[in-house]
């Protein structure tokens, strides 16, 4: 399951960032692999589709968001944490 | 001074095609290809063939244009490579955009409703809004060459890209811009855009055809016209090749009836063209008109030409290019610009087809059915508008 929610996650920025899967480094920020703040909202927009989730993620201030969006990894676990918290 | 021209509509997917369309008299008008076509009375519109976006454009592009912005993006395109202009340092701080649609992104509107009504889906694309805003066209184009000056888009119904057009003209003859990029668009070929327009009863089921006996009504079409206006000196400078010159412009309000068109209106407006040109009645060799098949619009223009043009009125062509093209409603004027630079450039005067025999209500030389070789000097064009808003410009030889 978890390496599913990975790849799924990878698979999003990926094709966000117009990039190859293999080619994320999960410890990237997504701005570093090209991804600007419309392309943030857009791949939250396309997690929430995929994981059938609310994402709590405001573009005013993506910093002050309890949704860590800051690295690949970081938003993986994000979105994991998200997944436990709707089936507990 | 006009330099460069592009455009995206039923009878071709750039100038060259559309020139030829007009020439030979060929309908785009055909059955149209959009979901829940069963659902709707009015089955026919004048529709861009061909067309794939992602032939065009970019993932990132697509989810940030409607139908109306892609038009307008590639018209601009062919416009702007025509004029040779690169836009950079002075030349871009003096160039803008504006252009006119009334809808805007009339299909993104149509398929988010979808989602949120029909689907019951709670969560919509995060660009909904900044692909359906009225002016989405115009800051795509500023956005694409670097246009830093004046730039909005214009919505008066029928009559939008003419009060664009309209309005870069006077930025340029004002000193605001030297370099405008203008015209319109209108992309309203969807179940819900057809099913309004449906309610007003005023659709023809079968063929547009204006002035003609038997003549029933309207037919939407789809897609853009963009023109470079630029001031005189500088196109003059760089020796850029002329296509036309507007030479004049108007706009008035018949402030009567929000959908029922006025002769007095109309007039004012021709009549105000003409002067702002300094064009004699009897110098006018053509006009586009705004011709919609309706059989209130056709005799109430046909009536103002007259009156306006006396003696004149039976010896000026006239021609309704929305017989090929159908209405592009906010792009309608743009389109019929390329009418009145084809006569002008080309002595070619494109016809009203669909003409099966004179009106009492019409009487005047529509050039029915087949194009006609004429030598042209001064024409113009007509727009008048839902709301009676009325915007007719006057075009030269360059």
């Amino acid at each position: 399951m978890s390496d599913s929610v990975a790849s799924k996650v990878v698979e999003i920025i990926a094709r966000q960032a117009v990039l190859k899967v293999s080619d994320i480094d999960l410890e990237a920020s997504l701005a570093d692999i090209g991804i600007d703040s419309l392309g943030m909202v857009e791949a939250v927009f396309a997690i929430e589709e995929a994981f059938d989730i609310t994402v709590p993620f405001n573009a005013n201030d993506p910093d002050a968001n309890t949704f860590d969006i800051r690295t690949v990894r970081s938003t993986i676990e994000a979105v994991k944490g998200l997944l436990a918290s709707k089936t507990s | 001074m006009i330099t460069g021209q592009g455009t995206v509509n039923a009878l071709g997917n750039n100038v060259a095609e559309t020139l030829d369309a007009l020439q030979e008299g060929r309908c785009g008008i055909r059955k149209l290809d959009i979901p829940d076509l069963e659902r709707l009375t009015i089955k026919i519109g004048a529709q861009v063939q061909g067309f794939s976006p992602e032939h065009y454009f970019d993932r990132r592009q697509i989810a940030l244009f409607d139908r109306t912005t892609q038009f307008s993006y590639l018209a601009a395109k062919e416009a702007i490579e025509q004029s040779g202009l690169s836009f950079a340092g002075d030349l871009a701080v003096d160039s803008g955009v504006v252009l006119g649609t009334a809808g805007g992104g009339t299909t993104t509107t149509d398929e988010n409703y979808r989602v949120v009504y029909e689907q019951g889906k709670n969560r919509i694309h995060p660009f909904v809004v900044p692909k359906l805003m009225n002016n989405a066209a115009a800051s795509q184009i500023s956005m694409a060459y670097n246009l830093q000056g004046p730039s909005f888009s214009v919505a008066s119904a029928c009559a939008s890209s003419n009060h664009a057009m309209g309005q870069a003209f006077n930025i340029i003859r004002s000193g605001m811009a030297t370099t405008m990029i203008t015209g319109g668009a209108d992309a309203m070929l969807c179940f819900g855009g057809m099913k309004a327009w449906e309610g007003l009863r005023v659709m023809s089921p079968d063929a547009c055809r204006p002035f003609s006996c038997g003549r029933n009504g309207m037919v939407q079409g789809e897609g853009a016209a963009i023109f470079v206006f630029e001031e005189r000196e500088q196109a003059m400078a760089r020796g850029a090749e002329i296509l036309a010159e507007v030479a004049g412009f108007s706009m008035t309000s018949d402030a009567s009836n929000i959908v029922k068109p006025n002769r007095k209106g109309a007039e004012r407006a021709i009549i105000g063209a003409l002067r702002d040109a300094r064009i004699d009645r009897q110098h006018v060799d053509y006009i586009n008109a705004h011709g919609t098949g309706t059989m209130i619009n056709d005799a109430v223009e046909c009536a103002a030409i007259a009156n306006v043009f006396g003696d004149h009125a039976k010896r000026l062509m006239i021609s309704s290019t929305k017989s090929m093209h159908g209405h592009l409603m906010g792009g309608a004027g743009a389109v019929e610009l390329l009418a009145c630079i084809m006569a002008l450039r080309d002595g070619v005067i494109a016809p009203t087809i669909g003409y099966l025999g004179p009106d009492t209500e019409c009487a005047l030389d529509v050039v029915p059915n087949e194009a006609r070789k004429a030598k042209v000097h001064a024409v113009l064009t007509n727009a008048f508008a839902f709301g009676g808003m009325n915007a007719v410009l006057a075009l030269k030889t360059g």
